[in-house]
């Protein structure tokens, strides 16, 4: 791993190595009317490990997306390694997305493929290595991420959401690139699983120079596996111009954050919540959330 | 739809409020209809641009195009000969009791295969094609959609118009016409064995009189139209499939659009180019044989 928590702040003149590798300047997004995300600034260095935390819907995915440019901002912008990705032609930006591995929620592996060309698909699109070439990077990578041989020749449908997810990293380390971004790697997996992607996460960072930007709910993943949290809040919850991100440091520090809100979130509790299941019933319940850990 | 309400609470004087409050509703609501069929010309317009440009700048990968000639065309054959052999034979049910009043049934055959070549064959093969490989196109695409598939391609570099739409695309522009030409010669046989042998038509009268009527120029025109039917079922197919809306009713609802929408763009192209065709052909042989 690439410890890079001390490197100074530098602009756009310095070299590729010291820059930032991921600058989010003044970002908004609005899908019509509804505003989802509003003046969003994020600096990532290379070789960090940054976990963005939040509720459902407040827009972590859509965040992610705009990084890899698959969102389009209504307003400010991404720069990756410099690059402003939205100014960038559709081939320049297809190189640049070489560079980045994209893990999806649901791992979105094309059904119509084994497992074996889903994670050769990169190689082949983007490689001139010879069939025999692909397979055994096809293999290391399966290997690296605890699948036997014998997935290779089935079908997505075949194998269980957890190990769908361990192909999705492998078809996202294929081209072994230098950003990865995880959407929700652990949502709808059971505990064990969970830790093995947690694992794996933090096994990849060891065996690859990679950044990470891991998109999440879960605190348990978060704390275990990033450098750096940053946690967003849903628009509609905050004042006018409050900052939609209200914690933006390590991961270590996040139990002791000034926010009550952050303190919330990390110990799970509904507390005002409560009242929105039911304003009639609910009322006496407040206070007693001391609900299970997220 | 728009829901768009009118302010206007007095109203002028002598009309009631709420007249002029309908009135206003509608126009706003026919205002916002337009608008979204102005946006959706214009996507589908951009799209097709989006293919035209991939087909031209990058091939496609090979097994890419086989996969889809092969999901397109051959399995479409069952259907669109199944297709023309009864429309060729239901051809010969309908007009044989009117020819046969006039006594002029051994003309059946140049109706049936006038109407096979420049018409029947070519309308009725697209319009099954947009039911199977349209709809189909739309579902499967509309399900990578909503599955995140097709970002997936973005995000490894793949452009998704290229690798899903270009060869779909050019599956469709190829095959469909040599499945018309399937569903004419089915049709054909099909008229022609239902007049011979169920009707007992003259043979030779019955292939004279078509060999009169019906020409290459009957046969190219016929297929000449398939080209634009085959390309209006794959992009709007594609295009259905690509601005699905999310869940399971949203991929249902890509199917239905994709085959009614092409279903229309059918019509409305074969209206158009019979009218062109037809002033070619007067251009080309002013004193060509006809039936009326």
């Amino acid at each position: 791993m690439i410890a890079q928590q001390e490197m100074p702040n530098q602009g756009d003149s310095q070299p590729t190595a010291d820059r930032m590798l991921v600058e989010v300047e003044h970002l908004a997004v609005a899908f019509g009317r509804q505003v989802v995300l509003r003046e969003i600034n994020i600096r990532i260095r290379r070789g960090e490990t940054v976990a963005i935390l939040g509720e459902s819907g407040c827009g972590k995915t859509v965040l992610l997306k705009t990084l890899v440019a698959l969102q389009r901002p209504t307003k400010g912008r991404v720069l990756f390694d410099g690059q402003d990705l939205f100014r960038l032609r559709s081939y320049e930006l297809a190189k640049q997305r070489i560079r980045m591995g994209f893990v999806f929620q649901q791992a979105a592996l094309f059904d119509s493929m084994t497992i074996g060309e889903n994670i050769a698909f990169p190689l082949r699109q983007h490689t001139s290595l010879s069939e025999e070439e692909i397979q055994t990077v096809v293999r290391d990578r399966l290997l690296e991420v605890g699948l036997p041989e014998n997935v290779l020749r089935k079908k997505p449908g075949e194998i269980s959401g957890g190990m769908r997810k361990r192909v999705g990293l492998a078809r996202a380390l294929a081209l072994e690139p230098e950003l990865m971004l995880y959407d929700e790697p652990t949502t709808g997996l059971d505990p064990i699983m969970s830790d093995v992607i947690n694992e794996l996460i933090l096994r990849t960072r060891r065996e690859h120079p990679v950044t990470s930007v891991i998109v999440t709910h879960d605190m348990r993943t978060a704390t275990k596996v990033a450098d750096r949290i940053i946690m967003l809040y849903p628009l509609a919850r905050l004042e006018p111009g409050e900052s939609q991100i209200l914690y933006d440091g390590p991961a270590s520090e996040i139990e002791s954050a000034p926010d009550d809100r952050v303190i919330q979130f990390v110990r799970g509790e509904a507390r005002e919540r409560l009242m929105e299941l039911s304003r009639d019933e609910l009322p006496n319940q407040l206070g007693v959330g001391e609900a299970a850990h997220g | 739809m728009s829901q768009v309400v009118a302010k206007s609470p007095n109203g002028l004087p002598g009309v009631p409020g709420g007249l002029l409050n309908n009135f206003a509703q509608w126009v706003a609501d026919v205002g916002a209809r337009t608008m979204e069929w102005v946006i959706g010309l214009g996507s589908i317009s951009l799209f097709l641009g989006r293919t035209l440009r991939w087909m031209v700048t990058k091939r496609p990968r090979r097994e890419t195009i086989i996969w889809n000639f092969y999901q397109i065309g051959v399995l479409s054959l069952p259907v669109v000969a199944l297709t023309g052999t009864f429309v060729g034979m239901v051809l010969a049910v309908q007009s044989y009791a009117q020819f046969k009043m006039l006594n002029l049934e051994t003309r059946l055959g140049a109706v049936i295969n006038m109407s096979l070549v420049r018409e029947l064959g070519p309308v009725l093969a697209a319009t099954m094609l947009a039911g199977r490989v349209g709809s189909a196109m739309a579902a499967e695409l509309g399900t990578m959609r909503v599955t995140e598939q097709i970002d997936a391609l973005s995000v490894m570099g793949a452009d998704p118009i290229h690798y899903l739409v270009v060869p779909r695309f050019l599956a469709c522009l190829f095959l469909i016409p040599a499945l018309t030409l399937m569903a004419d010669f089915m049709g054909v046989v099909g008229g022609y064995y239902y007049s011979v042998y169920l009707l007992n038509i003259d043979a030779y009268y019955y292939l004279q009189n078509s060999a009169n009527y019906v020409g290459w120029f009957d046969l190219a025109a016929g297929t000449f139209k398939t080209l634009f039917f085959g390309a209006a079922i794959a992009i709007v197919g594609c295009h259905h499939g690509f601005h699905c809306d999310p869940g399971a009713e949203g991929v249902g609802r890509a199917a239905t659009y994709a085959f009614v929408h092409a279903f229309v763009m059918i019509l409305l192209l074969d209206l158009i180019l019979g009218i062109g065709l037809d002033a070619l052909y007067n251009v080309l042989f002013p004193q060509g044989p006809r039936l009326v």
